[in-house]
């Protein structure tokens, strides 16, 4: 214990609980990866190394279609909350006209203080009373909603960081109002975009509860698919495509890490 | 008129955003409040008469003879609810303060590489998070299996399909919640004044009690909100770890929802739900105007 004496803040014991929660946090998981590869059906004895689960959970015409809707729903989703997202940023970041600002991003961050059953079983109702039924299309604008708010604060907290004096600048040069926002605004908030972008991607893709409730037969997404797995029993294939889906939602936070890290 | 279109130009940006989460969040949750007080259709859906049998039946039923009686079960799920999330909040709680604390304390560089350890499993599907923990707790799991070779025990215990389960299950999933606002209030603690506490003969615990923790106070209660809020609702850990035996509020309202076919009773339980959070948050607002324990200057 190095710092002992020196550091004023040092307590005993909080190094180690430290410790056991980073490994409580990690060790289920590390667990699900490893047993994925596993030669036996065994999820508790290791047996050797093996893809055979992932070829088999690749094969699987019912895991396609699934991992085809979830990226459809997931891409669509991004799409519609990213953008909303970004002008919603720049009304509440810059324009001074707004009135009203502060109801406004506590509307914009609702989805997020609403328990995820409530949302879901009210866009279940929501769609039912008016009759709505276009197939991923519920599934889209019921993640676009939810989304919303996880693309908007990184944007929201580039903007913040942002140097107005740039923009500034631009429009001191006689840069219009539309060619202030696309070649010194944007580009400046482009690492803040893409890094709520990717946030709303994975929280659309992960997606489990909501979609649950809104979908109908027919859209199955991977999540679903999952659950339907774990209701049955627990196969080492539903090990595999969950360590797929691990793999990507760590590739992009990780990455999204980096993009806000180096800007 | 021209007033109007000057309003929506000005507002151009925020509307889009605006309409969106008002038609799609926020009709949809005032129209399960609506449908709170009507009657059950025969599958699933409403008949368009008022009623509130949907609340009566939160605590009453009818007995063969029509009578209403007095019936706990499904305040013994809220109640079951209550108590298992505020298990979880204290487990977060006690697991979270210490780890915020130690990783407020470390260098720059690797406090970042820690807070991104932190959210990495937040961002990973809950769903799996928690299939994870039937491997470890099931009786052919890790720990029955690790225990059992050992020779601790001869027969597995039953880790799988109890509360404590989804406690466990619960803590796993939120505890970044609570770390996370823990850490940003200590981030910002003024060192000066734990060197005072100590200068004036406290010691180390002393200091953690008298000086730290208060003054991480709005940082503890924003963390326990936000795990109890969730924790409230939930659906994945009940249904997945409880087994669906240990019913919580939330599976309970997905269940109206599925195959009990009763939406009014369903929405009444969403607004149990929305209560409990509306109260949650008033709470926290009203922290937050006293000056949230001393914090803000």
């Amino acid at each position: 214990m190095r710092h002992s004496d020196r550091d004023i803040r040092w307590l005993p014991g909080f190094n180690w609980v430290t410790l056991f929660f980073f490994l409580f946090l990690y060790l289920p998981l590390i667990i699900l990866v490893v047993f994925s590869f596993n030669a036996s059906r065994s999820a508790t004895v290791w047996d050797g190394f093996s893809l055979q689960w992932y070829a088999k959970a690749f094969a699987n015409d019912d895991i396609q279609r699934a991992t085809k809707n979830s990226l459809i729903i997931a891409v669509f989703a991004t799409i519609n909350a990213t953008t909303l997202a970004t002008m919603a940023a720049l009304a509440l970041g810059r324009n001074r006209r707004v009135r009203r600002k502060q109801m406004f991003s506590g509307l914009i961050i609702l989805p997020l203080m609403i328990p995820e059953i409530v949302t879901a079983v009210a866009t279940l109702t929501f769609f039912a009373a008016i009759g709505l039924s276009l197939g991923l299309g519920n599934i889209i604008i019921a993640h676009t909603v939810f989304c919303i708010p996880f693309a908007y604060l990184p944007i929201r907290a580039r903007l913040q960081g942002m140097d107005e004096s740039l923009e500034a600048a631009a429009r001191d040069l006689y840069s219009g109002k539309w060619a202030t926002l696309r070649l010194v605004t944007l580009p400046l908030l482009m690492p803040g975009i893409i890094s709520g972008a990717m946030l709303a991607f994975i929280i659309s893709l992960d997606d489990f509860i909501i979609t649950l409730m809104v979908a109908e037969a027919g859209s199955t997404t991977l999540p679903i698919y999952i659950y339907s797995l774990v209701r049955i029993g627990i196969t080492p294939e539903v090990n595999a495509i969950s360590t797929v889906l691990l793999g990507i939602s760590i590739i992009i936070v990780t990455v999204s890490y980096l993009i806000g890290k180096k800007t | 008129m021209t007033g109007l279109r000057a309003y929506l130009k000005d507002h151009a940006g925020i509307l889009p955003a605006a309409l969106v989460i008002g038609v799609f969040m926020i009709v949809p949750i005032l129209i399960i409040l609506i449908y709170s007080f009507l009657a059950p259709g025969d599958y699933g859906g409403v008949k368009p008469e008022f009623s509130t049998d949907a609340y009566q039946r939160l605590l009453f039923q009818n007995d063969l003879f029509d009578q209403l009686v007095f019936d706990p079960a499904y305040l013994k799920i809220t109640f079951r609810s209550l108590w298992i999330a505020t298990v979880a909040v204290t487990g977060c709680l006690i697991v979270g303060f210490p780890v915020a604390y130690y990783i407020a304390g470390q260098p720059e560089e690797r406090r970042n590489v820690f807070l991104l350890l932190i959210t990495i499993p937040f961002w990973t599907n809950l769903l799996i998070r928690t299939y994870c923990w039937i491997l470890v707790l099931r009786d052919t799991g890790l720990i029955n299996s690790a225990l059992m070779a050992l020779g601790v025990i001869d027969a597995p215990l039953t880790l799988l399909y109890t509360e404590g389960a989804i406690a466990l299950g619960l803590i796993y999933t939120y505890i970044p919640f609570m770390v996370l606002p823990i850490y940003a209030a200590l981030e910002r603690l003024d060192l000066r004044l734990i060197e005072a506490a100590r200068d004036l003969y406290s010691s180390r615990w002393g200091a953690l009690w008298f000086i730290v923790v208060p003054l991480s106070m709005p940082g503890i209660i924003a963390g326990s909100i936000l795990v109890f809020i969730p924790a409230l609702g939930a659906f994945i850990a009940p249904d997945l770890l409880g087994g669906g035996k240990n019913l919580m509020l939330g599976s309970l309202v997905q269940l109206q929802f599925s195959a009990a076919r009763n939406w009014p009773f369903g929405s009444a339980l969403a607004m149990v739900i929305m209560a409990m959070v509306l109260l949650c948050l008033m709470l926290y607002a009203r922290n937050l105007r006293r000056g949230g324990g001393g914090f803000q200057h």
